[in-house]
């Protein structure tokens, strides 16, 4: 394996008519991490990546892989292999096929298709006609076109999509496998939870905006940190931590106390002799932040 | 390496993969030769009868085998406009642009690839129309004249005939790639729009002179015999084969200019 390729999108603008699908987004993708490219449906993710691979022209600005567009990339599958939401498949034609139809028009050796058909778990059903597929059988024949020409760049739209929980597993392992071999892996998906085991950097996306850029660990907002602690009398507990200055509110299993240590919380409790039963430091979700980032249509 | 000859290999592939082409085949075969041999049979079986219609002996061979590419051609053009209209409907477009960006690249080899399939096509129906129609023929005691070079000349012709038209399908394809919008629009103009306007354009000397230009009347005059130019009185005005060659040429080439600016070269969605 050669030296990692970096994705970089540079002022990617993408106007439909009236609509401004992509606005003006630049950032890069580092080589040997999982980049999650994250956004609500209709953020303009897949137009973004539509854009990268040449098959949308960009309005203005570019996407390149170390600088090269995908169009004058020399060996494009050898370099990039990618997997798009859309179902691309001529359903009366075997798996093995139509990776072979590919293989000849890319020029990789013919053997490939039945490796990457093993890859990803279809070895005892290439012969099949994907018509007969189901929606994670056909997830997974994406995965091996991308993988057809062994890149060293990954480019996958929502491939955790109607996986089974089986085949969440498994493909969280295979994305942390290439990003540990050197290559640039970035996934697009509309959920943070969905992902958030599988990726190290986040780039998060809304109405074509670049909203936020960073590791995964910086989503999380650790300023505002909550404690839950419980006792058997409740109400002598919340009043004790009233008095000491904390907002409480009541939950079904305890006290919820917002902004708070829980070294700070267990040491009033004890000041106040109160035997706690549970206690325990709660961050800010993951999830929430994301959903806090990208605003209401983040809901979905 | 991306190459034409990688992108050429692809589309062959994409052709033999899936059931189609030889679906398509047998029928065209079957329904030709039932034509061509139920011909052979009325005309040959009839000829001396009075009140039976006439063609002369020697006239009657060439024009039985140019059933093959006068049938055939609507099995070409629908061969090759299903291959583009089928990468659209499928989306197959966005893997095929993947593995060769150059989209020029991957049109030229389909049409490459296609035009050989409809030489095939071709050679399919002139062994259907010679085959049934030869044998029919002597069975009536009737030279089929398959020792004289003007019926392999013939046989020949239309086998170019039919690659050109293949294309003309890839072309078409590419200017309307919906796929329901292409058959219809296939099926309306062979086999009703185009025979009406070619009875039609036989009234003036004037309009026969355009009339010559039409597809199917180009395809005539390039395979150099057809029974609608007898039948329909258009036959009078003709283009010689090699300019009804150009004409299929030109349109095939025509067609897919206009659908490389109109569909091809656009954004895959």
């Amino acid at each position: 394996m050669s030296a990692g390729v970096t994705i970089e999108f540079s002022s990617l603008t993408k106007t439909f008519g009236q609509v401004q699908a992509v606005s003006d987004l630049s950032f890069t993708v580092e080589p040997g991490q999982v980049t999650g490219f994250l956004g609500p449906n209709g953020a303009g993710k897949t137009t973004t990546l539509r854009m990268l691979l040449g098959l949308v022209r960009p309005t203005s600005g570019s996407a390149t892989f170390g600088g090269t567009a995908y169009r004058d990339l020399p060996s494009p599958l050898a370099t990039v292999g990618s997997a798009l939401e859309a179902a691309s498949f001529h359903p009366g034609r075997s798996a093995a096929n139509h990776l072979r139809i590919y293989a000849q028009s890319a020029g990789i050796d013919r053997e490939r298709v039945q490796l990457v058909l093993h890859r990803v778990g279809l070895g005892a059903y290439g012969d099949r006609r994907v018509g007969g597929y189901s929606l994670g059988m056909r997830q997974r024949l994406g995965l091996a076109f991308a993988l057809l020409g062994d890149p060293r760049v990954l480019v996958l739209d929502e491939p955790i999509n109607g996986l089974d929980p089986e085949g969440i597993k498994w493909i969280r392992l295979l994305l942390r496998e290439l990003a540990d071999e050197g290559r640039t892996v970035l996934i697009s998906s509309h959920l943070l939870s969905e992902v958030q085991q599988s990726v190290d950097e986040v780039v998060i996306v809304s109405h074509g905006r670049l909203i936020h850029r960073g590791s995964l660990a910086s989503l999380d907002q650790s300023e505002q940190k909550q404690v839950i602690v419980d006792a058997t009398d409740r109400q002598v507990l919340a009043a004790a931590l009233e008095a000491a200055g904390y907002t409480v509110s009541p939950l079904r299993g305890g006290v919820l106390v917002a902004d708070a240590e829980a070294a700070d919380v267990g040491r009033i409790a004890f000041a106040a002799g109160i035997a706690v039963t549970a206690l325990s430091q709660k961050r800010v979700g993951l999830e929430e932040s994301f959903l806090h980032l990208v605003g209401e249509e983040g809901a979905l | 390496m991306s190459s034409f000859g990688g992108a050429l290999q692809s589309e062959v592939t994409k052709i033999t993969s899936t059931r189609l082409w030889w679906i398509l085949a047998i029928i065209m075969v079957a329904y030709v030769a039932v034509c061509a041999g139920g011909a052979a049979a009325l005309f040959g079986g009839l000829g001396d009868a009075t009140n039976g219609p006439s063609i002369s002996g020697e006239s009657l061979a060439p024009l039985i085998y140019s059933f093959g590419p006068t049938l055939g051609y609507v099995f070409a053009v629908l061969l090759g406009a299903l291959a583009t209209t089928n990468e659209f409907r499928h989306q197959t477009l966005t893997p095929t642009f993947l593995a060769t960006p150059r989209r020029g690249r991957v049109l030229v080899a389909k049409l490459v690839a296609l035009t050989g399939a409809g030489a095939l096509y071709g050679v399919l129906a002139m062994v259907a129309a010679v085959g049934a129609g030869a044998g029919l023929l002597l069975a009536f005691g009737i030279d089929p004249q398959l020792g004289d070079p003007d019926t392999w000349a013939l046989v020949g012709r239309s086998v170019l005939a039919m690659a050109l038209w293949s294309a003309i399908g890839v072309g078409l394809g590419v200017l309307v790639p919906s796929q329901v919008a292409a058959i219809v629009i296939v099926l309306a103009f062979t086999q009703f729009i185009e025979p009406i306007l070619r009875l039609a354009s036989s009234i003036a000397d004037w309009t026969a002179q355009i009339g010559q230009f039409l597809p199917g009347a180009a395809s005539d005059a390039l395979v150099g015999a057809s029974f609608f130019a007898l039948a329909g009185g258009g036959g009078g005005t003709m283009l010689e084969w090699w300019q009804g060659g150009l004409v299929l040429l030109g349109i095939a080439v025509l067609v897919s200019v206009l659908g490389w600016f109109t569909s091809w070269r656009r954004d895959v969605t």
